[in-house]
């Protein structure tokens, strides 16, 4: 916080909402300028931590600062230069969309024009609809209204809870090439997602899963957390192949993996050599296997088994 | 790539449509649909948001009337018989399937009257249930108190309980993380195995990779339609997520 280059700072911040324990000691620091996005399913703790960041919600425990400012006691500060865009539809829509973008203009004390060469990009796409109620448009264009509406008066940092949740395919990357527009321009983006594959956009991602940081590092680096050998093996019967490969005595985790299944040996040295074998020996000797880097969505669900294995005396079933 | 990649004939059709549309006023949602879903197969029904797959689930579920064109759901008519479709359907989708506010035990009492099943089968059904899904411990707790996992895998099996032959999905996996993810997709994978019909939607690309079959629309009309391993051959694309947008983003309808 007293490093000026230290745009979100968080150490060790809890939070519970009756019995449930949202965030149970969150830590983790975002550098001015980086694209840094929060992986995890539905009821990771995103959200919690995201309003606490925004001066929204109370820590129980710990300490959030933004911009160098302490998030309890500077809140307004904070506020007036941010630009917070929530899960859920947050415009106004019985407005029209410019109406929407001149309301939010307006209560930030500046104007559309005043910063229009930030937003032309996004707010392109909106302009034939410009006097359309909000409440009517399509969920694509509501998404990049409310991005245009959270950044219309400049923010030094943008922070996104979900905002590809429930989005098409082809709607998801087009929205992370602006983000990744916008990064050029020095602001600092924080971004939540449950899509492992938006992880790689990112100059850096934490995992988080129950209120917990599962670890934190560049989309390259974390795979680096993935420590016994990994292979793809393929066979046309997906459901079989899991099913039989769970039976082989050395196996950690056998998951589905788009066209292979992802096959994950507990000995250090093991290359593979005796699956092919075995996997004769169910009827499926077509399989083919190779040895494979461990990508980021096989990390998550590594770190996620092994904290499960951990606890798993103490809980029915580790994740929901 | 150019136009379409056409479907096969299917012996042994639990769906069937043929040049199937539906018009609201000037705008054909559905414009001529024809595919065969197999017996026991897992269907993936992809397409981008506004592309026409939710109208045309409301044909196929017998919730809205076609246009023009035909099809017949588990053997029977969408124009005539869509009530018998209803019975012998089950369908879950992310927006609605339970009650916020009743147990698990309470929601599964509540579906299973409204298909009819009788007392004794339905006292028997929900404790097997309970007991398989492993929310013995929760069955008396509210709902909303559960994580979205549990209340997916929950209503999934709510839809099956009067053994439908078809079960329809509508993104039943957004939101949750990976490995939960995986698990839901198992008992896709055991209930085809038993025979029964599954016809998903998912914006999840790589979960397209475990169907038997995927259609992917494009401006109301079907664009590609295949095997996963067909349609990555046939375009030349190493993903189904590359297909996806490779079709989806030629597609002139913004939503």
């Amino acid at each position: 916080m007293r490093n000026g280059e230290t745009v979100v700072s968080a150490a060790g911040i809890a939070r519970r909402f009756g019995d449930v324990s949202a965030l149970q000691g969150i830590s983790l620091e975002i550098a001015k300028g980086e694209l840094f996005g929060c992986i995890g399913a539905d009821g990771a703790g995103k959200t919690t931590l995201f309003r606490i960041l925004c001066t929204l919600l109370l820590p129980d425990e710990g300490r959030a600062g933004v911009l160098g400012l302490d998030c309890v006691r500077d809140y307004r500060e904070i506020r007036r230069r941010i630009g917070y865009m929530p899960g859920r539809f947050s415009l106004y829509h019985d407005l029209s969309v410019e109406e929407n973008l001149r309301f939010f203009a307006t209560v930030f004390g500046t104007t559309v024009e005043e910063n229009y060469e930030l937003i032309r990009d996004i707010f392109v796409s909106l302009e034939p609809f410009r006097n359309r109620r909000a409440g009517q448009l399509s969920g694509g264009m509501k998404q990049k209204l409310a991005l245009s509406c959270a950044l219309v008066h400049r923010p030094e940092l943008l922070v996104l809870d979900e905002p590809t949740t429930g989005v098409d395919a082809v709607s998801r990357r087009e929205f992370w090439e602006m983000l990744g527009r916008l990064r050029e321009q020095g602001i600092t983006i924080l971004v939540s997602t449950p899509y492992m594959d938006e992880a790689s956009r990112c100059d850096r991602i934490a995992f988080l899963q129950e209120g917990r940081v599962l670890g934190i590092d560049t989309p390259r680096g974390i795979t680096a957390l993935f420590t016994k050998p990994l292979f793809a093996v393929r066979a046309p019967e997906k459901h079989r192949l899991v099913t039989e490969l769970r039976r082989f005595p050395h196996a950690v985790s056998v998951h589905a993996f788009g066209g292979s299944v992802h096959y994950t040996d507990r000995r250090p040295e093991a290359d593979g050599s005796d699956i092919p074998p075995f996997l004769e020996g169910c009827g499926l000797g077509h399989a083919g296997i190779e040895r494979i880097s461990p990508g980021i969505e096989d990390t998550f669900m590594f770190l996620m088994e092994q904290r499960d294995g951990n606890e798993r005396n103490n809980s029915g079933e580790g994740c929901g | 790539m150019n136009g379409t990649i056409p479907g096969k004939a299917v012996a042994d059709a639990a769906i069937r449509t043929e040049q199937l549309s539906r018009k609201f006023g000037d705008f054909k949602a559905v414009d001529a649909l024809t595919l065969q879903v197999a017996k026991g197969e897992i269907f993936g029904f992809l397409g981008a948001n506004g592309a026409g797959k939710t109208t045309a689930m409301k044909m196929l579920t017998g919730l809205l009337r076609p246009t023009s064109g035909s099809a017949s759901v588990a053997g029977f008519d969408v124009y005539r018989e869509p009530e018998k479709i209803k019975r012998h359907i089950g369908y879950m989708s992310q927006r609605f399937s339970l009650y916020e506010d009743l147990s698990p035990r309470e929601n599964i009492r509540f579906w299973g009257g409204i298909y009819g099943l009788s007392k004794d089968l339905l006292r028997e059904k929900s404790a097997h249930l309970l007991e398989t899904l492993g929310l013995e411990s929760v069955a008396d707790s509210r709902l909303s108190t559960l994580p979205l996992g549990w209340k997916q895998k929950l209503s999934f099996s709510v839809a099956l309980l009067h053994e439908p032959e078809i079960v329809f999905l509508d993104e039943p996996t957004g939101g949750v993380d990976p490995l939960t993810r995986r698990r839901f997709w198992e008992m896709i994978y055991a209930t085809a195995d038993h025979g029964v019909t599954v016809f998903v939607t998912t914006h999840y690309m790589d979960e397209a990779e475990y169907c038997d079959r995927v259609s992917i629309m494009v401006d109301g009309r079907v664009a590609a339609i295949g095997s996963p391993e067909e349609l990555k051959s046939c375009s030349g694309s190493a993903s189904i997520d590359d297909l996806f947008v490779l079709l989806a983003r030629a597609g002139t309808r913004t939503e």
